[in-house]
């Protein structure tokens, strides 16, 4: 028999070159490297600061409004039939989505080093929306990259990050989608290193990103756990969310890293399907390489060029995940599957029309997901759902895929 | 075997001249180009050439480079091709040595042993590898170094003394100092700023030291030449490959060779 894995001991990861086995760490231009050095060791001082974590906290209480709701979606639990299903409501966040969390987190990073400008990349925009609000908040300089491709689909964040004061700056290179808005903040970043702090929307990127993003985060777990024992009297047997770089889903995970009887499973933009080689799956069908900054699974060809990406909702159209994904897939603590579009679309209309909670399509597949898992398990087990955003931003293109022209 | 790095630097070295480095992306504006265009470099007075392998995600290059590697990679130009093309430059040029300058991610596809074997045969003389800094560095460079590739790392301005000391524990052949914050293609350079920052390096070694960014005509590469080792000119040169891709090649062949030698001849005069 194998010696069973300590997964307490595993949750301290990453290693100091931040490992997360063979994944993660800081595969930079020496351009950069002076700059992540400082922040991991100004982050690594303030982690432990008590003046900033009660700001922190403060902001969380008092601005994004946590805790978010755990709520029992009972109209959709009788419906599908199966296991109990119990929403973690990151939707009714302040700006509509998990992602204020880490841009709340990072802001403050901002404040404390003294950097008058931020940057961000987003891909359907509820990050740069994120960043946009924090940076009006603070009165600092916020400029947004974002692929032109995105800029059109999801035009209604585009105004919402103008209205705040952002600059957004179509990204025309490469594929137009959020790797090349990524590949643009990161030129942005090593040009205007002095002045400028990069706040990176998911749990990817070098060391130290995917370890405090994931810190900031993490809050959605930590409350949905306490929460989950307190109406349920014990703890999950299943925590179910998206996986694009994978914020929303490693702040639901991590604090359940230890619960070896809480399964976790992420799901990936599974696009036309799998086969047909049109997603954004790379957990699920690609293998490991080098992006952004970390060592993690990527789409690539054959010589190890990365791939266009395909589906219906821009925040999952990457082509590479958090390497702390990747790394719970190969321990086996963590398990990834895919939705596709179809799918997503489905569970989209199914949840507003049973229970009123119009989710985000990148929400919707982890939706599309839990119904099909939902049924395989018995009614007296709980699964808890990351409702990592709203889907209001999305209504143009659900009305575009119904054939109506909205005005 | 010789170092063909090692000996054309010091060759340079004891004639009192500096090394010219053009650095130019392979596949463009045709992988079919390739090999003329490094012969029409060395024609024209390079001494070493940083071949640049195309990335789909070039991120520490500027918008130039990018669009270089997005015609080179639209001609399908893959890093197997790239040291087909240096097998092809070796069979009449034994001498100039070429460095391939790129990202680690289609090394690792290919495999880093099958790479680093396959470069040697081809005649590869170093590799720098973008986005591996020194801390990611220790399984890869063990493995050029058994197939006598040199390794050339990068120095930032805000590259502290004990990373340079590191960069220099690993590197071979010569440092490659990046003479501005930003990346390839950006604005002007300060030299004073740049000798002195390669007075810091060269108390922590003593590996020759070649400066790349920024230099963009044969002005800035005189004033660098007077302080540096080496002086790599890249993003200028693609912009004129660019500007000529689509023309008659004569003419391309004729416009890199006059950039080229104008180079060569302000930064002999100026030193």
């Amino acid at each position: 028999m194998n010696k069973p894995l300590d997964f307490e001991t595993l949750s301290h990861f990453p290693d100091e070159r931040g490992h997360f086995g063979q994944f993660g760490g800081r595969f930079v231009s020496e351009t950069l490297m002076a700059s992540l050095l400082e922040l991991e060791k100004q982050y690594n001082l303030l982690k432990n600061d008590r003046r900033f974590q009660e700001e922190f906290d403060r902001d969380l209480a008092d601005y994004v409004g946590r805790p978010s709701p755990l709520y029992f979606a009972e109209r959709l639990t009788k419906k599908v039939g199966g296991a109990k299903l119990y929403f973690k409501r990151e939707d009714l966040n302040h700006t509509g989505a998990h992602k204020v969390n880490n841009t709340i987190g990072q802001a403050l990073l901002a404040k404390y080093l003294g950097k008058p400008r931020i940057i961000a990349e987003t891909g359907a925009g509820q990050h740069g929306v994120a960043s946009a609000t924090v940076a009006a908040r603070l009165g600092l300089e916020c400029v947004v990259y974002m692929g032109a491709e995105d800029v059109e689909r999801q035009a209604l964040n585009v105004y919402r990050m103008k209205l705040l004061g952002a600059e957004v700056r179509p990204v025309t290179s490469g594929t137009r989608t959020l790797k090349d808005a990524m590949n643009e903040a990161l030129r942005d970043w090593v040009t205007n290193v002095d002045s400028t702090y990069y706040i990176i929307g998911t749990v990817a990127g070098p060391h130290p990103y995917p370890m405090l993003v994931r810190d900031f985060q993490s809050i959605i777990g930590r409350e949905a756990r306490i929460q989950c024992l307190e109406k349920e009297g014990r703890l999950p047997d299943a925590v179910v969310a998206c996986v694009g770089g994978g914020s929303n889903a490693m702040g639901l995970f991590y604090p359940f890293i230890p619960d070896t009887s809480v399964r976790m499973i992420g799901v990936e933009a599974g696009g036309k399907g799998l086969a047909t080689g049109e997603h954004a799956a790379p957990l699920s069908a690609g293998r490991p390489g080098v992006l952004h900054g970390n060592r993690t699974y990527l789409m690539e060809d054959e010589n190890g060029q990365i791939m266009a990406t395909h589906s219906i909702s821009a925040g999952l159209d990457y082509p590479g995940v958090g390497p702390e994904h990747s790394w719970l897939k190969e321990i086996g603590r963590a398990e990834y599957v895919a939705a596709t579009d179809d799918e997503a679309l489905e569970a989209f209309h199914m949840l507003t029309r049973v229970e009123g909670i119009m989710p985000a399509l990148e929400t919707s597949h982890a939706i599309a997901h839990t119904m099909k898992l939902a049924k395989e398990m018995s009614r007296d087990q709980v699964i808890v759902v990351n409702l990592s955003g709203r889907g209001d931003k999305d209504i143009h293109t659900v009305a575009n895929l119904q054939g109506m022209k909205l005005y | 075997m010789t170092n063909r790095l090692q000996s054309t630097l010091e060759g340079l070295k004891s004639e009192g001249r500096k090394a010219l480095i053009p650095f130019m992306t392979a596949g463009d504006p045709d992988p079919a180009l390739t090999t003329e265009l490094m012969h029409t470099l060395v024609k024209a007075g390079a001494d070493i050439i940083e071949l640049g392998v195309p990335f789909s995600d070039p991120m520490a290059d500027g918008p130039v480079i990018q669009l270089a590697c997005e015609r080179a990679l639209a001609k399908n130009t893959s890093l197997r091709n790239v040291l087909d093309m240096v097998r092809s430059f070796r069979q009449t040029d034994n001498r100039t040595p070429v460095v391939l300058m790129g990202y680690l991610n289609p090394i690792e596809a290919m495999g880093l042993e099958t790479f680093a074997t396959r470069a040697r045969e081809v005649g590869v003389d170093g590799v720098l590898t973008v986005d591996l800094p020194p801390e990611e560095a220790a399984e890869v460079v063990p493995v050029y170094r058994a197939n006598q590739l040199d390794s050339v790392f990068l120095i930032a301005p805000t590259t502290t003394e004990d990373r340079i000391a590191a960069a220099a524990e690993f590197g071979s052949g010569y440092l490659y100092y990046v003479s501005l914050k930003g990346v390839t293609g950006a604005a002007t350079l300060d030299v004073d700023d740049v000798a002195q920052h390669l007075n810091v390096i060269r108390s922590k070694t003593n590996l020759p030291l070649a400066v790349g960014f920024g230099i963009s005509d044969a002005d800035s590469a005189a004033r660098v030449a007077k302080v540096a080792d080496g002086v790599i000119v890249g993003s200028a040169l693609v912009r004129l490959i660019e500007k000529h891709g689509a023309g008659p090649v004569e003419t391309l062949h004729q416009a890199v060779h006059e950039f080229v030698s104008g180079l060569r001849t302000a930064m002999d005069n100026g030193a």
